[in-house]
This record gives C-alpha cells, structure tokens and sequence, in this order.
C-alpha cells in the first residue's frame, strides 16, 4: 500500500530554519499535514493531541531531547507504535546505538538531501 | 652554565659579606671571609662540581619561573574572562544570526518564485520546484554551522575557564610574595582614527556597534 500523502506529519526541531527546511522538502515529497513543534515535550504535547502518521524529529533540543521524545512515545500506550525518524547532526555510533535501542525506526545524519528523506520515510512507512 | 669551586668560593665570599654588612659594629672582611672559608670547605666535602652544576642549572630555572609567573601575573587575568571571551562568543552569535537571517532571505526568495512556477507550463514549474528543493537542501548548513559554533564557543569557555583558574593561582602567590601587582588597567586597544590606517582594520562590527547606513548618509553628507 502506498504512503498516505495525507496524513499528518510532526517535525521537531529547535532551529526554526531547519524547520522551515524539512517542511519544505516534505511537501515536494507530497506530504500536505504537516505540524511543527521546537522541542520534545511541545511534540509531545501536539502528539496527544491529535493523530499522526510519521514523527521526524532533531536530536539536540532543549529541555527535552529528541532522545528523550522517542523514550516518552514508546512508553506511551497510545502512541508506542508511532513511526519515528532521527534527524539530526550527531553521528556518532553510539548515538545510532542509543537511538536503535530506544526504538527508532530510522536515522537521518544532517545535512541531507530530498532524496535521502524520501528514501528513509519510504523504509518506515513502504513505497511511495 | 658551569659553575667552578672558584666562582662558589668567591660568591660564597660575597653573600656572607653583604649579610653582615648591616650588623654594628661592623664585621671585618678578615672575619667574614674567614666564615665564608669555614662554610666553603665543609660543603666541598659533601658538593661534587657536578652538583654545583645542577644547582646553577636549578637556580636559573627557579629565577625563570618566577619571571614567567610575575609577566603572567601582568596579563590580568579578569581581561580573559571579562572581554576577549564574551567579545569571540559574541562575534559568533553574530556569525549564527548572520546566516540565519541570509537562510530565511534565501528561502523567502524560494517561496516566492514557487509561486511563479505555479502560473508556468508544466515542465518548466517542475525545473523550477526542483532548482528551488536543491537551494532548501542547500540551506541545511546553516543548521549544521550553528551546531559546530555552540561548540567552539563552548570550547572557548572552557579554556578561559581553565587559564582564569591557573592565573588566578598564580597571582596569588605572586601577590603573596610580593610580587608585582596583577590589578593593572588592561592594555587599551588603539583607538580607530583616520590618520592610522592600521587602527581601521576592525573587520566587521556586531549589530550593537554598527553604524546604520542612515547614519553614515549622514556623515557623508554632512549632517
């Protein structure tokens, strides 16, 4: 089954330009809902309060992390099965690692290309 | 530096002299030199040549840290903390909002011509959606290059916060001893004037200490 195009897709990031870029790309994918929150506990927040389909968030955020974030949503009842995508800068193995672990579903290494977006949502969520 | 018995016995000679040269009444040189003699012989016994070598050596290494010490303490230490410091983080805050401001004007200029392609044939719209995705991707570095500054500026503290700490150990004793007095103006920057070009080399200013170009119109036309 192809991605759905129109469901709703939360980007988090503390940099408002980054933001503005990510929205960007994932328009010229073809996604249309697409939510912004600067750090993880305003993510959280949007994802209690409504349904989405994909979460792409940023790493070093403040007062709480993307790590953080991923931890929260896999031990919340409701939103533990969410799809959720790493962006961010630190690339370390053992940040790969802490994330796999935390339950990450894949991981993006700023900076990063449309294309590798478009691939990395396509391994989470099936061909577009 | 290699120091003889000759040189040790004649500088022996000289410091035991000077010692009692305040003390009342007056020591004869026969009698000091007589004391000097006294110390001298004693120590050869147990002091090979090779050892007043290395005492020399270790005098003039003691005599070179404590120059060294009393010129840092000159540096004052408060300088680092309170101005080169927070000027570097400064012009790197500067440098992140500088390519912040020039990213959004670059994407704001992207929004726009997307709008243009709308009204443009098909192929063309889509050369243009796909010329404007590459300058967002491209955009990526600002995010990348804020990143990388917080950690310079964060190095850049922790420098300071380890040189204050040594120097602040430093002068203390310097004062102790006292020494020279660290509580000294820092070396004033050389004022800008235009009869010294080389004082008008400041590269670009901070926002807070820039001259809008109303106010240089002004200047200019002698306002």
């Amino acid at each position: 089954m192809p991605v759905d195009l129109n469901m709703n897709v939360l980007v988090v990031d503390d940099y408002k330009t980054m933001l503005r870029i990510e929205e960007n790309l994932l328009k010229q994918i073809g996604f249309k809902n697409i939510f912004q929150a600067t750090d993880g506990s305003a993510a959280l927040q949007v994802l209690r309060e409504r349904n989405f389909g994909l979460v792409i968030s940023d790493w070093n955020m403040q007062p709480m992390t993307g790590l953080d974030l991923l931890k929260e949503v896999r031990a919340d009842v409701a939103l533990k099965a969410m799809p959720f995508i790493m962006v961010t800068a630190e690339s370390k193995t053992e940040n790969v690692i802490a994330a796999k672990q935390a339950g990450v579903n894949n991981y993006i290494v700023k900076p990063f290309n449309a294309e590798t977006l478009k691939s990395k949502i396509a391994a989470v969520l099936g061909a577009f | 530096m290699v120091m003889s018995y000759e040189n040790f016995h004649a500088g022996l000679r000289n410091l035991v002299r000077s010692s009692h040269a305040q003390l009342t009444p007056a020591v004869p040189k026969e009698k000091t030199d007589e004391i000097a003699d006294y110390i001298f012989e004693s120590l050869k016994v147990v002091v090979s040549p090779t050892d007043l070598t290395f005492y020399t050596q270790m005098n003039e290494l003691a005599n070179y840290i404590k120059k060294a010490k009393a010129e840092i303490a000159l540096i004052k230490p408060d300088d680092i903390s309170k101005n080169y410091v927070p000027k570097a983080t400064d012009e790197l805050d500067a440098v992140v909002m500088a390519t912040e401001e020039a990213t959004n004007s670059i994407m704001d200029v992207c929004d726009a011509v997307a709008l243009i392609a709308e009204e443009c044939p098909e192929e063309l719209k889509n050369r243009l959606i796909e010329c404007n995705t590459k300058i967002f991707e491209a955009c990526n570095f600002q995010d990348i290059t804020g990143q990388r500054i917080t950690k310079v500026v964060q190095a850049l503290k922790h420098i300071d916060e380890k040189i204050s700490a040594m120097l602040k150990v430093m002068v203390d004793e310097i004062q102790k001893a006292g020494g020279a007095e660290p509580d000294l103006p820092a070396a004033p920057e050389p004022e800008a004037h235009p009869a010294k070009p080389e004082t008008l080399l400041n590269g670009p200013q901070l926002p807070k200490d820039s001259m809008s170009q109303d106010d240089i119109d002004k200047i200019l036309s002698g306002g």
